[in-house]
């Protein structure tokens, strides 16, 4: 009896070491990095600046912009995570607002059957992907090279010109907004406004808890770790790596459907020019979170922080009044340097 | 005789030309007027060839110019550089910045050459430090010219505060022009010469095995004494100065630039005349006579889907179709199942 007890002690003590030396791993100290440099970067907007930022509304307005780049950039850490890569996010994005769009406005159709034409475009192009990455052992790069250029494409072929969608129904949902209590400011006519959110927002919050629980406690989830971490030892280890690697591009086909979606319904219109460079600010969010380019280590969390830091940097480059359309390319590239260089640097000193 | 054909059926450089002879004989079969060129003039006055082909000709140049660096980084280092679009658009902007200048009346400030070679100067330097993202802090060349990609137009708008500059001279059209005399697009010549210059190097300098021995396996060819850091870095400076030609030959084109429509998508483009030339994307074996081949299909690709009144923008989709299909045929998977079909039909013959 005692015996055992020892021994669950022992164990007890055993996992608890094991938790403290993997207290600092690489994935947690990343994540750390990211949400420090991003209090430290919004604080120091707030001292500063002042103007908008001291508004709880700025910080909405961000998530409000950004909640599609938030969805399709988990996917992006999904299959980053697994070792691969998926440039077609943006034009995916393209493609659903266009088709729902087109959907909505000329057949008059409702809004769930074109939530349904998002899901399956973003599904159809996570399976088309996912085989040719993981079952034919193609470059996902150049898998997701042409998944990108068929996207776009395939958008201007289905409508050329941009449009805004007149559907009473979808802009209805357009335009829910859902209040944030004690949130809100008064403005200058003395008068009470509520800070608000979109459906948008709701739903990509959603979608970071549900994958951070995912990657952190399903079998799925530490696998996609596992092949991303040695493929070879992962197959080792009875994982069946094909078969996760198609997963993980899946789920970023899914995700980007979804983000797709969540992109037509904060601006409300279809255009060949939606979402142009997502991809590449899906992958930036997700160095800057913390996601290693070689795989394996990565935090869905440190994504979403990654996406508001980005946002953050662009605003406060644009209300420090250097609103040259220049300014904010050169310091997202600066900010996405410092974040490669510190990576490479942390896994020079594993070594 | 068959065991020749099956000698050169498995060489690199077969791929692109079974692409190209595919493509020909397509349009020879739908409409054979695609062959036909004839001799016209030009504005100035001056004898043109003109039809497809010399389309072909003309802008296949710019993509096989920059298959050449992109063949040797891809070699060197296992990925690709996606910044080449934006880096052509710095570089144009400097052309631009040396040659009229930022408020100037479009009449030149200093020799052609002289805004080239600061053109070349800025391309490598940016070269450069995309080579040192990836051969010494270990980034992977698609993340790291990540950076490049996203700032570069910026910065090439930044170069001219954001104004476009028109170049009035006339012998400034010439790069992406026609010479006065020369009936054949200038490009053409420019990348013949990048061509020779390259297959001259490869020739007659370790460069082209020492890039191999690296991209097979960097530690091993350093145990071996090579400095696969340099190598790396050196194919990133290769491809600058590609890009500089590049450049040239875009602003020379329009006589002034557009920072976020210059060269865009040939990053795309560039990749894919090296992936279509059967290279290894993850590194090693190169063939660059293949990659060049390949641009030019991609170019006679555009170009048929073009004479098929498909709009600029819906020809990615196209594009892409094709491309995956050839990227499918190539894969090991597909590949191996097909020649087990081919000896059994052999077997049952």
């Amino acid at each position: 009896m005692s015996m055992t007890k020892k021994k669950d002690g022992a164990a007890l003590e055993g996992s608890k070491a094991l938790t403290k030396k993997a207290r600092l791993t690489d994935t947690n100290l990343l994540l750390l990095i990211t949400v420090v440099v991003f209090v430290v970067m919004y604080a120091g907007a707030m001292i500063f600046l002042k103007k908008g930022f001291l508004k709880p509304q700025t910080f909405f307005n961000i998530l409000n912009a950004n909640a599609a780049l938030i969805i399709a950039s988990c996917g992006m850490s999904i299959v980053m995570i697994t070792g691969g890569i998926d440039i077609s996010v943006g034009g995916v994005v393209a493609l659903v607002s266009m088709s729902c769009a087109v959907y909505l406005d000329y057949q008059g159709g409702n809004v769930f059957v074109s939530l349904l034409i998002a899901l399956g475009i973003g599904l159809l192009f996570g399976v088309v992907q996912g085989y040719l990455v993981a079952y034919l052992d193609i470059q996902p790069f150049i898998v997701s090279l042409a998944g990108m250029f068929f996207a776009r494409g395939m958008t201007t072929i289905v409508h050329t010109a941009p449009f805004n969608v007149a559907n009473e129904a979808f802009v209805a949902l357009k335009d829910t907004r859902i209040n944030v209590p004690g949130m809100g400011t008064v403005n200058k006519m003395g008068n009470y406004v509520n800070a608000y959110v979109e459906i948008g927002v709701v739903v990509a919050v959603l979608t970071v808890i549900v994958l951070f629980c995912v990657l952190r406690w399903t079998k799925l989830g530490r696998s996609f770790y596992a092949v991303g971490g040695n493929r070879q030892s992962a197959l080792m280890l009875g994982i069946n790596v094909k078969q996760t690697r198609f997963l993980a591009h899946l789920l970023c086909g899914l995700l980007a459907g979804i983000g797709g979606y969540v992109y037509f319904l904060h601006v409300g219109s279809g255009s060949a020019s939606h979402a142009t460079g997502m991809e590449m600010n899906a992958i930036a969010s997700s160095i800057i979170g913390g996601t290693l380019l070689t795989g394996g280590v990565g935090n869905i969390f440190g994504t979403f922080v990654g996406v508001l830091s980005l946002s953050t940097i662009q605003n406060i480059v644009s209300s420090i009044g250097l609103d040259q359309a220049w300014w904010t390319g050169i310091t997202v590239a600066g900010m996405l340097c410092v974040f490669l260089v510190v990576q490479s640097v942390i896994l020079a000193r594993k070594k | 005789m068959t065991k020749k054909k099956m000698v050169f059926a498995s060489r690199q450089i077969f791929i692109p030309i079974a692409a190209l002879l595919l493509l020909a004989l397509f349009n020879l079969a739908v409409d054979p007027s695609f062959f036909k060129i004839t001799l016209g003039r030009n504005s100035a006055g001056d004898p043109v060839l003109t039809g497809y082909l010399m389309t072909i000709l003309d802008y296949g140049s710019e993509v096989a110019i920059l298959a050449i660096g992109m063949t040797l980084v891809t070699a060197a280092c296992g990925g690709q550089d996606i910044s080449v679009g934006a880096a052509v658009a710095i570089a144009g902007s400097v052309i631009l910045r040396v040659l009229v200048g930022i408020g100037g009346d479009g009449t030149l400030q200093a020799p052609i050459i002289v805004g080239f070679l600061a053109a070349c100067v800025v391309a490598m330097l940016f070269g450069a430090f995309n080579g040192v993202l990836v051969a010494i802090f270990n980034i992977q060349p698609m993340v790291a010219t990540l950076i490049l990609y996203t700032a570069g137009r910026s910065i090439a708008a930044w170069i001219n505060n954001n104004e476009l500059p028109i170049v009035t001279d006339k012998t400034f059209t010439y790069f992406g022009g026609f010479i006065p005399g020369i009936p054949i697009p200038t490009p053409f010549f420019l990348a013949v010469i990048c061509i020779a210059i390259t297959l001259l190097a490869l020739r007659f300098t370790t460069l082209g095995l020492y890039t191999q021995a690296v991209g097979i396996n960097a530690s091993s060819s350093r145990l071996n004494g090579l400095n696969p850091v340099f190598i790396k870095w050196l194919s990133f400076v290769i491809l600058g100065l590609c890009v500089a030609v590049v450049g040239l030959i875009k602003t020379s084109r329009l006589s002034t630039i557009n920072y976020s429509v210059i060269a865009k998508d040939i990053e795309m483009d560039a990749i894919l005349a090296v992936a279509l030339g059967g290279n290894v994307l993850s590194g090693g074996k190169f063939n660059i006579m293949a990659s060049i081949v390949g641009a030019y299909v991609i170019q006679f690709l555009t170009t048929t889907l073009y004479k098929f009144n498909v709009s600029s923008d819906a020809l990615p989709a196209y594009k892409a179709v094709v491309v995956i299909l050839l990227v499918v045929l190539s894969a090991p998977a597909i590949k191996d199942k097909l020649m087990g079909m081919v000896k059994k039909q052999k077997g049952v013959g």
